[in-house]
């Protein structure tokens, strides 16, 4: 099957962000960059569902700066086939719909029979691209998948919900968002690396796409950050007797942390 | 002048780190006290491509140029040396030789199972009496009909004894040449040719989960077709195979540096005396300082040995230089990286031990520190 896979590059989940000097972004310098980790379970999904059907192609979607190439680049180390990148420094300033207007824009030019996605960044955790592509290429879209399976014209999914699992099925071609646990996302192989090389990557700007900057401008924006308030030092519980350490830990969590 | 790595050699270098620090890592400690080595790990490497990094796409390998090999093995050695080891000495020992001097039926038999990392293979040249002097070699190998008769046995062969074992490759005297010195060959045998046995050898201090292996011969017969390359081009592969060799074990010494300094920077950050990290006390920032730049020349003299290879230049001299340099920066970092962690270096858990016993082995295996400089001393005209 032809599949697309929408990603995003995100700082390194390891890495230590710290607020840029405008108060309202965080700093980009010195950051290591990465896959958003969600959509690694989505390129991976998508190669295995080829490599188990023997066939299709995987083409990898993402919109942001220049250097989001490098994401690309990471998923066509896995495995994929081609990889699309929308460039424009309007994109930058650019919110979910934003965003998810230039991505749709650039798949709905093309063949495919599913678009998957991941569930969320995890560097806004806004979890609105892929539900938001899905509605303006007016597919169905299921979120935060942990089985995909492929049954004819149609799309199986298990998707976790608070507290269960909803099977839901939908005809294709569909969008579904995947979420941890869906699969083990493979390293790529030296192999892979080195063949990435010569895998098409095309970079396109918004207006390559009919759009302007004014179709992908934030619809709001960021007043300002702030870091979250330094963990406090943790409380060493006294007591002579195993008894004793268990009745001051009680006596602690009811009268000062109040949470029992 | 551009010291920039490529985007492919960058993204080695990223996978490989993500890959030791996320599956080595987690179970270096364990293995090195169990002195195990680990099948499925070594098949982990060689899913990603670890293996077969120089040879063709056409017999299984990865056509990766030496910079980008020598990152992986670098990036390697930064989480565990014995890991390392079974990479290292599995590309440059193992697989080189078919690779680079295997007539067509040879590297077809053999290369596509090596480089998937289903099968290893060992490279025997040490014999008990002979170390630094390869030439002292006393395995022979006697012809009858198609078939040559080998007797003899080998030491310290890494990968050559555990239950991934393909086969070896041995040296042997084959006879006497012209100017009335040995000639050497070198052969092909499979494990589970009759005569030939493996042991895997224990308690040793440095590379614990990496196999090593003693090797017997008791007329052992192989087919003519089993010669590498040539009858008589024995010594030649040999030294063009440790010049290489050499290499990934510069690799080795730089990579651990860098790993053994990590820890110690991290460590004099956070462990405090008299009210301060005692990273701030100039005697430990000095040490830090000292690693930090010896490291830098060690990676830039490696790169530069690997880039007159990849360049088709001649590389033997600085693949010597490397060699030496970057396993003996490792012995000076390692040191430091102990002492700054006091009490705690010397205990297992804090894993920077396991860096100040795997170093030694760098400065003694493919060629000892002083055979190095005999080598750079020759090349410079002494
Ligand atoms: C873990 C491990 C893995 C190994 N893997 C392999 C392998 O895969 N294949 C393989 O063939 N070998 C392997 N070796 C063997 C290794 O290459 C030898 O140990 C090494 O070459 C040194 O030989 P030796 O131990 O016999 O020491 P010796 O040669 O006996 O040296 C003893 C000392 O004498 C010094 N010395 C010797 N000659 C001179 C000289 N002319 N001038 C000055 N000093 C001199 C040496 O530098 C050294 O300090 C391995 C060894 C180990 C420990």
């Amino acid at each position: 099957m032809d599949i697309i896979v929408l990603i995003k590059q995100v700082p390194d989940t390891g890495a230590a962000v710290s607020i840029a000097a405008d108060g309202a972004s965080i700093a980009a310098e010195g950051l290591k960059w990465v896959v958003n980790p969600y959509d690694e379970y989505a390129v991976e999904e998508a190669l295995r569902i080829n490599e188990a059907a023997g066939g299709g192609t995987v083409t990898v979607v993402s919109a942001g700066e220049a250097r989001a190439a490098q994401a690309v680049r990471a998923a066509l180390a896995m495995g994929a086939d081609r990889g699309v990148l929308v460039n424009d420094p309007a994109l930058s300033g650019a919110d979910s719909l934003g965003v998810a207007k230039a991505l749709a824009k650039a798949v709905s030019g093309m063949d495919f029979g599913l678009i998957l996605a991941g569930s969320r960044a995890v560097d806004d955790e806004a979890g609105l691209v892929g539900p938001m592509v899905a509605q303006l290429l007016d597919i169905p879209h299921v979120s935060m998948a942990t089985t995909v399976s492929l049954e004819g014209d149609s799309v199986l999914v298990e998707a976790a919900t608070d507290g269960g699992t909803a099977v839901v099925r939908a005809p294709l071609p569909a969008l579904v968002t995947a979420e941890k646990g869906l699969n083990e996302p493979r390293f790529a192989s030296m192999m892979g690396i080195m063949k990435a090389k010569k895998k098409p990557l095309e970079e396109k700007d918004l207006s390559a796409l009919g759009l302007s900057a004014e179709d992908v401008a934030a619809k709001s924006a960021v007043a300002a950050m702030s870091p979250p308030p330094a963990r406090p030092p943790g409380k060493m519980i006294s007591g002579d007797t195993p008894e004793q350490l268990a009745e001051n830990l009680a006596a602690a969590l009811a009268d000062e942390a109040k949470v029992i | 002048m551009d010291y920039e790595l490529t985007r492919e050699q960058q993204m080695i270098r990223d996978e490989v780190r993500r890959f030791a620090e996320a599956e080595i890592a987690p179970v270096a400690l364990e293995l090195d006290e169990k002195e195990e080595f680990s099948v499925e790990l070594t098949k982990k490497m060689g899913e990603i491509g670890l293996f077969g990094a120089m040879v063709s796409e056409e017999y299984g390998g990865q056509a990766m140029d030496y910079v980008s090999y020598i990152i992986a093995v670098e990036e390697l050695a930064r989480v565990d040396g014995s890991q390392a080891a079974t990479v290292a000495a599995g590309n440059s020992l193992g697989i080189a030789p078919i690779y680079y001097f295997g007539n067509e039926e040879q590297k077809k038999t053999y290369l596509p199972k090596l480089c998937t990392g289903e099968y290893l293979w060992g490279f025997g040249l040490t014999e008990p009496q002979a170390g630094s002097d390869a030439g002292g070699t006393q395995t022979i190998a006697e012809p009858d009909g198609d078939e040559w008769v080998i007797n003899g046995s080998k030491i310290f062969i890494t990968n050559a004894a555990c239950e991934m074992t393909l086969g070896v490759t041995v040296q042997a005297v084959t006879g006497k040449r012209g100017d009335g010195r040995p000639e050497y060959t070198c052969f092909l045998v499979e494990t589970g040719t009759k005569g030939f046995t493996a042991k895997a050898m224990h308690r040793k201090m440095m590379w614990r989960a990496s196999n090593t292996g003693e090797l017997f011969f008791d007329n052992v017969r192989v087919h003519k077709d089993q010669i590498l390359g040539k009858q008589g081009d024995g010594f030649k592969q040999m030294l063009e195979t440790l010049d290489g060799g050499r290499l990934s074990i510069g690799a080795m010494g730089l990579g651990g540096a860098q790993g053994a300094y990590e820890l110690a920077l991290k460590y004099a950050k956070k462990r405090k005396q008299f009210g301060q990290p005692i990273s701030k006390f100039q005697a430990v920032a000095f040490k830090l300082a000292d690693c930090a730049m010896e490291i830098e020349c060690a990676r830039n003299l490696m790169y530069k040995a690997c880039w007159l290879r990849d360049s088709g230049k001649p590389y033997e001299k600085m693949a010597a230089m490397a060699k030496l340099y970057c396993s003996e920066v490792m012995s000076r970092v390692v040191d430091h990286a102990v002492q700054i962690h006091g009490g705690y270096g010397l205990m297992k858990e804090y894993g920077v031990e396991r860096f100040y016993r795997d170093q030694k082995l760098l400065e003694i295996g493919e060629g000892t520190s002083e055979v190095q400089r005999i080598v750079i001393s020759r090349y410079i005209g002494c």
